[in-house]
């Protein structure tokens, strides 16, 4: 490690347990004081091009490689999408119900991988602890029943995915109208016999969760936080859905911007500005505009949402949420991990529901009917909500596309936690170990895919520099692999 | 069995009728020669060279090679599965195989090959050239990323459905897959039904909006390796 200031760089080397390539930059005035903070995303991915000409039908297997994380919501959201293009607006009870416990899979799985190998680091040793202990190999020494518990959670969530996408990653259940398999009377009993071990420790995590958040309140209520809009699907009776239901959005004090908004006509309340320094685009609510209109999405903004969770055990944590709040919507932003394991138990109940559904079994798979040209797939993704939107010409052949992923809809608020971090951890100009940890935690309460893309754990740098008014960098330190 | 010739493989003796090849031999055996380009129901072609076997110690390709009697015929050694393994790469360099989304995988014999031949990358540069989709066609898709020029579909089109559809244009590396017609797909007397659409071995030649409908698990390689239906039915019978 070194240290200075103008022209020398501060190199640092444990991981960060970002996923992606992440670059801070924080401005300061001439007093010193933070006048802007910026997480650039500098990677480029270029789907949104590369799949004009390809068949529509290839795109839900396609595009899924985006993600090695949460590739399922790609593949639902295409396959959504593409659902409309054949004219399949409804799909048979079986198809619908196994892409939902594909989905509810995959939202146990990346909730489990985040809450406990990304973030429990932070929680069981602090923020200021030692990065060589503060990593999932301390948590596995120390806590490793826990380690256990998140690696087997996660598993669990993958084998879900493997019985109705036939792979654990990149599998291909959903197809246009509907799915190609049903779930075998043997896959079912496979699942259901781990399935009172994973409820308990999906009740487990989410305590550890909510205790941590309120035993530190003082200090997590106000880190990195802001208040700001929130977005999310929302089933037309006001239940949490992560699968399907209209765009609804409120402000930081719970008052509706938009309710129950078909999402085919998102463009008509979500616009997307591009900024000169990022490559990830700015989407904000087009009533109110860039200044104002940018909202949170994932986790947080879902729990804020919803008017109820629909099983029991996650309906009676939301509640508790929001008794924290007195019954307001929450702005902090490290609530984000309580309300992460809200939804981890919510999911485990609903596969648990799932799995007792005989229509499962049923071999009604796919519907069609009518074509259509352009199509929208939306659905909540771990992170957050995820726009597909697609034109297919009268040849098959996708030529328009465009890809909104959570990532995205989040950078805005992001940005804020990281400005928010910096203004209450910075002193002067050099970028102390305490604030560049800090920083690193509030961008990892949204759990950021910040590309989509490179998902191999701690081997992506996070970069933070301090620029004066001049644009002079004064200070600049890296955490690399 | 006084018509038929004998001949040995590796070693073990094969008989064959006159006017067999060593290929039609060697599959009545139960003895699996690996190949892309042949088909069954089509005459030899000589295109892939996968079948490349020594006759005597000269390669020929057992595909086209009528057997004969008293032949030495070698096939399963280092030599030539190190050449086979050398063409299945380069084939998956000339063209624009993704096998991770294309809705052949599982079924199709070029992955299968690989597989069998245990290659996890090719040793050659990708040459990524820029090929064309023909999407003309109301029910069929014309993808030539993944085009291997075994002219599967160009013999059968003549041979088995009658017509005339596909055709080569071009020489050496710039050798393409075309159609008959005066544009594209949809300008010939392609019908989806034709089993020119059937016999391609990868995924060239689809019929469209049937992708991924048979899921990962049931899919024709997703349990036994290319091959194994001829060495299973050779070892049913005590080849």
């Amino acid at each position: 490690m070194s240290t200075s200031i103008r022209t020398q760089t501060i190199v640092i080397e444990p991981v960060t347990r970002v996923e992606g390539h992440g670059k801070v930059t924080i401005q300061v005035d001439e007093q010193r004081r933070v006048r802007q903070a910026r997480l650039h995303i500098v990677e480029f991915r270029g789907f949104e091009r590369f799949i004009q000409g390809r068949p529509f039908w290839e795109v839900p297997v396609l595009v899924q490689r985006l993600c090695g994380i949460c590739p399922v919501s790609h593949h639902l959201a295409a396959a959504k999408a593409m659902d409309l293009i054949v004219g399949a607006p409804h799909l048979t009870p079986t198809a619908e119900k196994m892409r939902r416990l594909m989905h509810y899979g995959q939202m146990l799985q990346s909730h489990a991988l985040h809450f406990f190998h990304l973030c429990s680091p932070d929680f069981l040793f602090g923020f200021d602890a030692d990065p060589a202990v503060r990593n999932i190999i301390g948590v596995a020494k120390r806590f490793p029943e826990l380690a256990v518990q998140g690696v087997m959670l996660r598993k669990y969530g993958q084998e879900v995915i493997k019985a109705t996408a036939g792979k654990k990653i990149h599998g291909t259940g959903a197809i246009p109208g509907g799915v190609n398999k049903n779930l075998s009377i043997a896959e079912r009993d496979a699942l259901l016999k781990d399935l009172d071990q994973i409820m308990t420790w999906s009740e487990g995590a989410l305590a550890l969760a909510r205790d941590i958040t309120l035993k530190h309140l003082d200090e997590l209520a106000g880190f990195g936080s802001f208040e700001s809009n929130h977005l999310s699907l929302v089933r037309g009776d006001g239940a949490m859905d992560f699968y399907h239901g209209n765009l609804c959005a409120i402000d930081a004090k719970g008052r509706p911007i938009f309710d129950q908004v078909d999402y085919q006509r998102y463009l008509d309340y979500i616009a997307e500005e591009v900024r000169p320094w990022s490559y990830m685009k700015f989407p904000f609510i087009r009533s109110l505009g860039p200044e104002t209109g940018w909202y949170r999405v994932g986790p947080l903004a879902r729990v804020n949402l919803c008017r109820f969770i629909p099983t029991p055990n996650a309906e009676t944590a939301r509640k508790e949420f929001f008794e924290a709040t007195g019954g307001r919507p929450n702005n902090m932003t490290m609530a984000y991990h309580w309300a992460r394991m809200i939804e981890l138990l919510h999911a485990a109940e609903v596969i648990r529901d799932l799995l007792h559904d005989p229509d499962l079994q049923g071999t009604d798979l796919v519907v069609r009917g009518e074509r259509r040209a352009e199509a929208v797939g939306l659905i909540e993704a771990p992170r957050g909500t995820l726009v597909h939107h697609y034109v297919v010409n009268e040849r098959d052949q996708v030529v328009r596309c465009n890809l909104i992923v959570s990532t995205t809809n989040n950078n805005t608020p992001m940005n804020r936690a990281v400005e928010r971090v910096a203004e209450q951890y910075l002193n002067g100009v050099e970028i102390t170990e305490g604030l560049l940890n800090r920083i690193e935690v509030a961008i990892r309460a949204y759990d950021p895919c910040l590309s989509c893309a490179t998902h191999a754990l701690g081997q992506m740098p996070l970069i933070v520099e301090i620029v004066g008014p001049d644009g002079a960098v004064l200070a600049r330190r890296t955490r690399d692999a | 069995m006084s018509e038929t010739i004998g001949f040995t493989i590796d070693g073990r003796p094969v008989r064959a009728r006159p006017g067999q090849t060593i290929l039609e031999a060697a599959d009545a055996a139960g003895i699996y020669i690996p190949r892309l380009c042949a088909h069954r129901e089509l005459h030899p072609f000589g295109a892939c060279r996968v079948c490349t076997v020594k006759v005597n110690g000269r390669p020929q390709a057992a595909c086209t090679m009528p057997a004969a009697e008293g032949m030495v015929v070698e096939s399963n050694t280092p030599e030539l599965t190190e050449h086979r393994r050398r063409l299945i790469e380069m084939l998956f360099v000339e063209g624009n195989h993704y096998c991770m989304f294309c809705e052949k995988s599982g079924n199709c014999e070029l992955q299968a090959l690989a597989y069998r031949f245990g290659i996890t990358a090719p040793r050659y540069p990708y040459l990524f050239p820029n090929r064309d989709v023909d999407a003309s066609h109301p029910d069929v898709l014309l993808d030539r990323n993944r085009c291997v020029l075994c002219a599967r579909c160009v013999r059968a089109s003549q041979q088995l459905d009658g017509k005339n559809v596909f055709q080569f244009v071009g020489r050496g590396a710039n050798k393409t897959l075309w159609v008959n017609a005066e544009r594209e797909l949809a300008d010939t007397n392609l019908d989806v039904r034709d089993r020119a659409v059937d016999v391609c071995p990868v995924g060239c030649i689809l019929r469209k909006r049937q992708g991924y409908t048979i899921p990962i698990g049931r899919r024709r390689y997703d349990h036994e390796p290319i091959g194994s239906d001829i060495e299973r039915a050779g070892a049913a019978r005590g080849a």
